[in-house]
């Protein structure tokens, strides 16, 4: 589904991606971990073709970016920490906009469907501007599956939100990784990570430092994964 | 013959990409009025200062009317063109719209479009009041004429200019900067041609500044088309 | 550190003899003018300091399609090195103009359409600089900076001809003749000659310059990546 072969990825003389060889299969579910500043966001940009880059080659859905960015964004779900929502909108409005931008026909139907499946049905004429985070956060992922994308991206979903709105969103990230999707998320929170991926990889100092599947891990050993991974 | 449909699905995919983002840019403005109030308000402010600052009284009004006009124009449309552009940038909403599977330049020309309609906005009802507090009549079809060319021009170059500066870490003082020298000559047509219609100029007068509004317009809109792209990707 | 390359050693020695050189013919070869005097003098560096400024900044908008289509760094180098050194020379040539201005026209300055397009392309120039101090990743300077130096090589034209609809003063002393010009003069085949040879070494002085700019920038550069590196 998605690979990446030596990026490398320069912001002028600074070097943030250093060669990262990455491999996703069909339905898996993969979470980037790292700490901050190791390039998770970057790298998340470059699938998302939001960024070039500098060295390497990158396909995703079969397609390969740069070149075929615009095959790749059909096939692609992205939800990022801000929630990329218009605030003078209505949630509905924000969907109708997001579902003309991608050539979508016959919105109406699917606006609601996916509006019931993140608990907002009630609340599809208000104004985003007054939704909490949480609620934002849920729509934006509403936003993201519009188009029933066969990839989505999520980088670090979990940012500002309280306890309860993060139990709700973990419930919609299962509900879109039980459709099908493959999933790549990238978070600083082990515990989060653990609860959904079928994958963990550690992205250190621009190189994925090392990976295993979940079968691999006996539970609990995540961090010790972890941090033997980010030390070696 | 399926090449040729598909051609003319993306065609319609871009042109529907243009109209959704100029719907919803209008469908938030009619909602909240921000933007053009504030930029109604600002023009009104301008309006007044000028008036005492040039003491508009009847006989220099003749002579500085199109002056204040764009003048006042050309401020309140960086108040608009900035904020517009920061309303993206600033809830991710840039990226949401680079994510969608349309050409980049869709979005340039959807904001260039809804920037343009707010100017206009504003200018349709700067008009009547400056008509009302000086009694003179604005509503000559020339004059509306070069209003519309020179904001299209003035909008063209400031929308891809925005979507720069709001990117940098000055952005909140840097487009009049950037807009103002490269602008210089699309307000300096439209003053004359505009002043050349309220006072009745022949037309041979008003045609070389009427082309040259033209041939900025043609020049900047393909020019901002080519360089859009270069200014979002990272 | 990489030397000073001995032709550049030459070339600064040889710049300075010749702008020695164009000092001494403009000063005590060239016949003085018969109506304005010894201020005419002013003239071989104006029009020298112009040329060259005006040919850096067709170079930069050159530069500009070549950086955004080739996206290396060092066209940017080379793009700024010309700007700054071009919007120096202009400014030269502005004060000489208006040194010779306030005898000629009774006036330092005047809205004429070459002076006041001058100073729109200063500013433009200025605010190139501007707009680049905002920015702090390298390749989005160098992308914004390339965008904006051909924006305003491509409004320079047009305002120039926008600030004509207004009547100038200019004289066009090279060719053709304006019935309206003031100060403008027949010039003999000594102030010919040191016209050209002030082209010609101004032409030097330029080429020395941008060439010191390009190699400052390069050591810049390198500054910043061994910066880099010791903060790794």
């Amino acid at each position: 589904m998605i690979t990446v072969t030596k990026l490398v990825k320069r912001f002028g003389y600074k070097t943030i991606l250093r060669g990262v060889d990455f491999e996703v299969q069909p339905g898996e579910f993969v979470a980037l971990l790292g700490p901050n500043g190791a390039g998770k966001t970057t790298f998340l940009r470059i699938l998302a073709s939001l960024a070039r880059p500098s060295l390497g080659e990158v396909k995703v859905a079969g397609y390969k970016l740069p070149s075929e960015a615009a095959q790749v964004r059909a096939r692609l779900g992205v939800v990022s920490h801000l929630p990329l929502l218009y605030g003078d909108l209505t949630a509905e409005e924000n969907l109708r906009f997001y579902a003309q931008m991608y050539g979508l026909t016959n919105y109406r139907s699917r606006i609601t469907e996916v509006l019931e499946m993140i608990g907002l049905e009630t609340r599809r004429r208000d104004l985003v501007r007054t939704f909490s985070r949480g609620m934002q956060q849920r729509l934006a992922i509403g936003r993201a599956v519009l188009h029933d994308p066969q990839i989505m991206l999520f980088d670090e979903p979990y940012t500002g939100l309280d306890q309860d709105a993060s139990t709700m969103l973990d419930d919609v990230l299962k509900t879109v990784a039980a459709q099908g999707r493959t999933v790549v998320m990238t978070s600083h929170d082990l515990a989060r990570a653990e609860a959904l991926a079928t994958r963990f990889d550690i992205l250190s100092r621009g190189v994925i430092a090392a990976s295993a599947a979940r079968k691999q891990l006996k539970k609990s050993n995540l961090l010790a994964f972890y941090k033997q991974a980010l030390a070696g | 013959m399926k090449q040729s449909s598909e051609q003319l699905s993306v065609n319609s995919n871009y042109v529907r990409a243009i109209g959704a983002i100029v719907w919803k840019d209008l469908r938030a403005e009619f909602r909240s009025w921000e933007l053009v109030s504030a930029m109604f308000v600002f023009s009104l402010l301008v309006i007044l200062i000028f008036n005492f600052a040039l003491e508009l009284d009847v006989k220099t009004r003749q002579s500085v009317t199109a002056g204040v006009l764009w003048a006042t124009f050309a401020f309140a449309g960086t108040l608009g063109l900035n904020r517009s552009m920061a309303l993206e940038k600033d809830r991710g909403c840039l990226d949401g719209l680079l994510l969608a599977p349309v050409d980049r330049s869709a979005i340039y020309f959807g904001k260039f479009i809804s920037n343009l309609a707010f100017m206009l906005i504003v200018e349709a009802i700067v008009l009547p009041v400056y008509s009302v507090l000086y009694n003179a009549n604005l509503f000559q079809p020339g004059l509306i004429m070069v209003i519309l060319l020179g904001s299209v021009g003035y909008t063209a170059v400031g929308t891809l200019l925005a979507a720069m500066s709001v990117q940098t870490r000055t952005r909140d003082i840097l487009l009049p900067i950037l807009l103002f020298p490269v602008a210089f000559a699309v307000l300096l047509s439209a003053v004359k041609a505009s002043g050349g219609f309220l006072e009745g100029a022949d037309y041979s007068e008003i045609a070389f500044p009427i082309n040259l509004l033209i041939v900025y317009d043609i020049i900047f809109i393909a020019a901002s088309f080519m360089l859009f792209d270069n200014i979002v990707e990272e | 550190m990489n030397q000073k390359p001995l032709v550049l050693k030459i070339l600064d020695i040889v710049s300075v003899l010749l702008l020695l050189a164009a000092a001494h013919l403009a000063i005590f070869v060239a016949p003085t003018e018969k109506v304005m005097g010894n201020v005419q003098r002013v003239f071989y560096f104006h029009v020298g300091t112009a040329w060259v400024a005006l040919i850096g900044f067709v170079v930069t908008a050159g530069l500009s399609v070549i950086y955004l289509v080739t996206k290396n760094l060092k066209w940017d180098r080379i793009q700024v090195a010309a700007i700054e050194v071009s919007v120096v020379f202009f400014l030269i040539t502005i004060i000489l103009g208006s040194i010779w201005a306030r005898p000629a026209w009774n006036t330092w300055w005047t809205w004429d359409p070459r002076l006041t397009t001058a100073a729109i392309t200063e500013l433009i120039y200025i605010a190139y600089f501007m707009l680049r101090q905002g920015i702090d990743d390298p390749n989005k300077r160098a992308r914004f900076g390339a965008v904006y130096a051909l924006i305003g090589g491509l409004s320079a034209p047009i305002t120039f001809f926008a600030i004509r609809l207004f009547r100038t003063i200019h004289p066009v002393v090279v060719a053709g003749s304006n019935a309206e010009a003031e100060g403008s003069f027949s010039m003999t085949g000594d102030m010919l000659q040191a016209l050209f040879f002030a082209l010609f070494a101004f032409t030097i002085v330029f080429i020395d310059l941008l060439w010191n700019r390009i190699r400052l920038g390069n050591v810049q550069d390198q500054v910043e990546e061994l910066k880099l590196k010791a903060t790794w």
